[in-house]
């Protein structure tokens, strides 16, 4: 659809066409100028903060909104936390299910099974929280907890009172949401890897899984760890189901039972009612953290995914 | 014959692994199965002619609705559609003409980095732009928040659609004598109008759901409320507020409401698919 | 093409406009303390019935954002547990006239399954519990005070509000009378840096009922209102007077007795000297501008919140068990009312 230039621009003489020209450069410019601008009223915003913070906003752990002492420490590693949590399950879980839907099921399964996981990214995100608020909370109290306090008891990750809401209940709520994700990109690029590697595997004698999981998986790696770091961006944002179940404690604990805080979270619960210049801006710095980190990651999960995808396109 | 234990632990661990890759994907199908269920068995006794229309009630009486939060929702989204369809269908009218080059190139990494935003930075922005110097919070400060929510997915399948109509069918328009702008608006747009509105469609479930933004821009009411100016009840809102109350009457209501969301997403990412299936089958034809 | 899909949308909005009875009435906003929230949803309910051309939008945010939105001029009046400061004021930029509307009392409520016994707590265990240094339910010092009662080895877990509270505050000046340690470790304020290891926030005062309610071993301060409405066990303190007494109207109402007249300066009634007093009490007051920028809605917000300050309007508090003012509270709370321009 690309046309040499001299033939576009011969195409926009008439009047019409000029005012038509005008309108599509005056919305793409409009579109333009709003993202740059959230960025700038974010860093505006930020401005107070980041003056009387500095840099040790990131690394200074109080929160103390009547002493007006602001670290964000609490947050990023809540934020943190929950994310890598939710990574961990929803990549295991994402990727074997990428390799059964790709590889191993006949077209029957796979077509329905597929659409149900894509179905999942559709559930909005206070239905998480309102199932995870009062169907896995509890379940983490009463059983999933203790299970895991009996068997690993003995690490500091999982020591300490079990109070169902916390950093494993908001990290699972989050794997669950980042599943389709990971999956539906996994599935892609390992349905792209071309066939004859696979083939060259097995005539040599692997089974299906030594073949997927030796060949396909390791040619895969770079675009499944793009899908992963995907999936990463949009845990890291997530907001209203995290909420829900974190447990709201600006505290840096090592047990995966105690309550915490996000980055998202905290602004969520306080912007409201945060009455100083400086309170309010700690929060929108916080934002501003928040939307650096998203930007880079998905930057680098693009860029993965691309290499491996953007080949084959 | 050499290494026949061997071959037995390869076939075992082969199907093992099998099991395990068809677990996982049991588990995910089935953890939407299992939510949905949750959502359905817990919800549908609250939903009724009265709670689709009626107005919440105070505190300490039964009965009540979320009439106003379902309208709310419809209003907010019907404004940021208003506003998200011409700016994200202008942008991708440019970026399809304009296909190579900086500028472009510029905007295709905006578009990407808006769609990686966190929605609650994005209701920053809406509180920082529209609620602040306006000294109110409003509707159209979410519906405004919405709208960046829904451009990143409207640019890129506009410029998409648009690009995959086939260079004779615009030659061809120009060719009749056309401006290039009616050869847009009649021919080229209409071509690609399935990719668009599945688009739409999709967008729209995706804002369906978001309440972070709405905290602090839509601020909530128990009233009817029509005007954009003034704060409105949503869906989303109101099921946050009910969940996390000790209300019983209001937690039954938070499951009905969340009933009602999962039932329109689902009915707009189904009816996405559809057109999506249909548009393919035409192109084919 | 699109015209017929914004037709339809068009159509839909105008069907669901016209569907409506006329929502011409003013609305009046109003947020903040999630304290009066159950009071103030009933109370604007049956204005609006009786006066169908004004409707109160009133959204529970926590004391301290009801503040910062009607600093920010947001919303036409905040409601707060505790008065603004100094410092508050001044950042309003206008003058600011500050009403009492509404007694209350904070209950301490648990979730402490398989004790059918009320738990009777001294105010020093209480600010012990709360300081972390008491952290079984079976502890000596709660035994104490509760012979014959067999307490579980539960962890306490301790609920606080997340958000900035007037009931945090009212609960934290309380125990800063307690408890010179809270006073010189924590102190006073709508939102400090709870100390107790095993604690949990939880947003408004429907948020920490909830999270006692499901979280078994919580212990927590709430609105007495949620913890009747919601059938919670809460605890039997002992005051300074060294009677046990529940959380109810009536202890509410002698702590109250104790201070005749408040002020904006001088609000306190927590730890009151009577024998029956309750010594978790406070009152939550309304802040509006004295010369609103629309002098129409300065008529309105004026007609509600004289009459939510009279006999009429407090007995709306006393069905969801909130104490009437004082006949006294209520004739200087319209006394400061009258002051406003309208």
């Amino acid at each position: 659809m690309d046309e040499p230039a001299f033939r576009r621009i011969a195409r926009f003489v008439s009047p019409v066409d000029r005012g038509f020209a005008a309108v599509v450069y005056g919305g793409s410019a409009l579109f333009a100028v709003l993202i740059v601008g959230l960025f700038i009223e974010l860093v505006l915003g930020s401005w107070p903060s980041l003056r009387a913070f500095g840099p040790s906003f990131i690394w200074k752990s109080a929160w103390d909104p009547v002493a007006s002492k602001f670290g964000a420490l609490p947050m990023i590693y809540g934020t943190v936390v929950t994310s890598f949590i939710a990574i961990l399950l929803a990549s295991f879980v994402g990727i074997m299910a990428a390799v059964f839907l790709a590889d191993f099921a006949p077209r029957w399964i796979a077509a329905p099974l597929s659409f149900l996981i894509e179905l999942l990214a559709a559930v909005p995100s206070v239905v998480y929280g309102l199932w995870g608020l009062f169907v896995l909370a509890p379940l983490v109290r009463t059983t999933i907890g203790p299970v895991l306090q009996h068997l690993l008891g003995w690490t500091p990750l999982f020591a300490g009172p079990i109070y169902g809401v916390g950093l494993l209940t908001a990290g699972i709520i989050l794997a669950l949401m980042i599943v389709p994700t990971v999956t539906a990109i996994s599935r892609d690029v390992i349905a792209a890897i071309p066939r004859d590697l696979r083939e060259a595997s097995m005539a040599l004698g692997s089974t299906k899984w030594e073949t997927a999981t030796r060949v396909v998986l390791p040619a895969a790696r770079v675009g499944i760890f793009g899908a992963c770091v995907l999936g990463l961006g949009r845990a890291l944002g997530e907001t209203i189901a995290v909420t829900m179940v974190i447990g709201n404690r600006p505290e840096i604990s090592a047990s995966l039972f105690a309550p915490s805080y996000t980055l998202a979270s905290v602004i969520a619960n306080e912007f409201t009612e945060a009455t100083s210049a400086v309170y309010i801006s700690a929060l929108i710095e916080l934002g501003l953290i928040l939307f650096v980190v998203s930007i880079v990651v998905n930057a680098v999960a693009r860029l993965m995914i691309w290499s491996v995808r953007g080949s084959r396109a | 014959m050499i290494g026949t234990a061997r071959l037995r632990r390869r076939r075992v661990s082969a199907s093992l692994g099998a099991a395990l890759t068809l677990l996982c994907a049991l588990l995910a199908a089935g953890a939407l199965l299992v939510i949905l269920g949750y959502v359905v068995v817990q919800g549908i006794g609250a939903v009724n002619w009265a709670f689709l229309t009626q107005l919440p009630r105070p505190v300490g009486m039964t009965g009540g609705g979320v009439g106003n939060g379902i309208l709310g929702t419809i209003i907010i989204i019907a404004i940021a559609a208003a506003m998200a369809i011409p700016l994200g269908l202008l942008t991708g009218i440019y970026l399809a003409l304009f296909g190579r080059g900086t500028i472009p190139e510029a905007l295709r990494f905006l578009s990407d980095v808006l769609s990686g935003v966190p929605s609650i930075a994005i209701g920053l922005f809406a509180y920082t732009v529209l609620v602040a110097p306006l000294k109110h919070f409003s509707a159209f400060s979410a519906s405004f928040a919405f709208m960046m929510l829904m451009l990143p997915l409207l640019v890129r399948t506009s410029e998409q659609a648009i690009r995959s109509v086939p260079q004779t069918v615009r030659e061809g328009a120009l060719a009749l004598g056309m401006s290039n702008f009616r050869a847009t608006m009649r021919v080229v747009l209409p071509t690609a109008r399935p990719a668009i509105i599945t688009a739409l469609l999709l967008a729209i479930a995706r804002v369906t759901g978001e309440t972070a933004p709405l905290l602090f821009t839509a601020f909530g009411s128990q009233f009817w409320e029509t005007n954009p100016g003034r704060p409105m009840a949503v869906l989303a809102l109101q099921v946050f507020n009910y969940a996390i109350s000790p209300y019983a009457n209001w937690q039954a209501q938070a499951w009905g409401g969340a009933l009602l969301l999962i039932v329109a997403v689902l009915i707009l990412s189904l009816g996405a698919r559809y057109m999506l299936s249909q548009a393919s089958r035409r192109l084919e034809s | 093409m699109f015209g017929s899909l914004t037709r339809g949308c068009a159509a839909l909005v105008i069907a669901a406009v016209m569907a409506l009875p006329a929502a011409a009435a003013t609305q009046l906003t109003g947020a903040g303390s999630s304290f009066d929230y159950p009071f103030f949803s009933k109370a604007f309910y049956v204005y609006s019935q009786k006066n169908p051309d004004v409707t109160v939008n009133y959204q529970s945010i926590g004391s301290g954002g009801g503040i910062a939105q009607f600093t920010a001029k947001n919303v036409d009046f905040g409601a707060t547990d505790v008065p603004m400061n100094a410092q508050e004021l001044q950042r309003a930029g206008q003058p600011v006239l500050q009403i009492p509307v509404a007694l209350g009392g904070a209950a301490i409520a648990y979730n402490l399954p398989g004790v059918n016994a009320t738990i009777k707590l001294t105010r020093q265990t209480l600010a012990d519990i709360y300081l972390g240094k008491i952290t079984k339910w079976n502890d000596p010092q709660i035994a104490r005070a509760n012979h014959g009662v067999k307490l579980p080895d539960t962890a306490i877990v301790v609920v606080h509000r997340s958000d900035g509270s007037g009931t945090s505050y009212i609960f934290t000046d309380f125990l800063s009378h307690v408890s010179g340690e809270w006073k010189s470790r924590v102190g006073v304020g709508k939102s400090v840096s709870w100390p107790a290891p095993s604690a949990v926030g939880a947003k408004g005062n429907e948020g920490v009922a909830g999270q006692i309610r499901s979280t078994p071993g919580a212990i927590g301060y709430v609105e007495l209102a949620y913890v009747v409405e919601n059938h919670m066990p809460a605890v039997t303190l002992q005051n300074s007077a060294g009677k046990w007494v529940a959380c109810s109207e009536a202890t509410v109402a002698a702590a109250a007795a104790d201070k005749p007249h408040v002020s904006p300066t001088d609000f306190s009634i927590v730890d009151a000297p009577g024998a029956n007093s309750y010594p978790v009490a406070g009152f939550s007051w309304v802040v509006v501008y004295k010369k609103p920028a629309d002098s129409g809605r300065a008529r309105m917000l004026y007609d509600v919140l004289s009459w939510l300050v009279s006999s009429a309007g407090q007995e709306n508090a006393k069905s969801l068990d909130y104490v009437p003012l004082p006949r006294s509270i209520q004739a200087s709370a319209l006394s400061t009312l009258k002051q406003m321009q309208h």
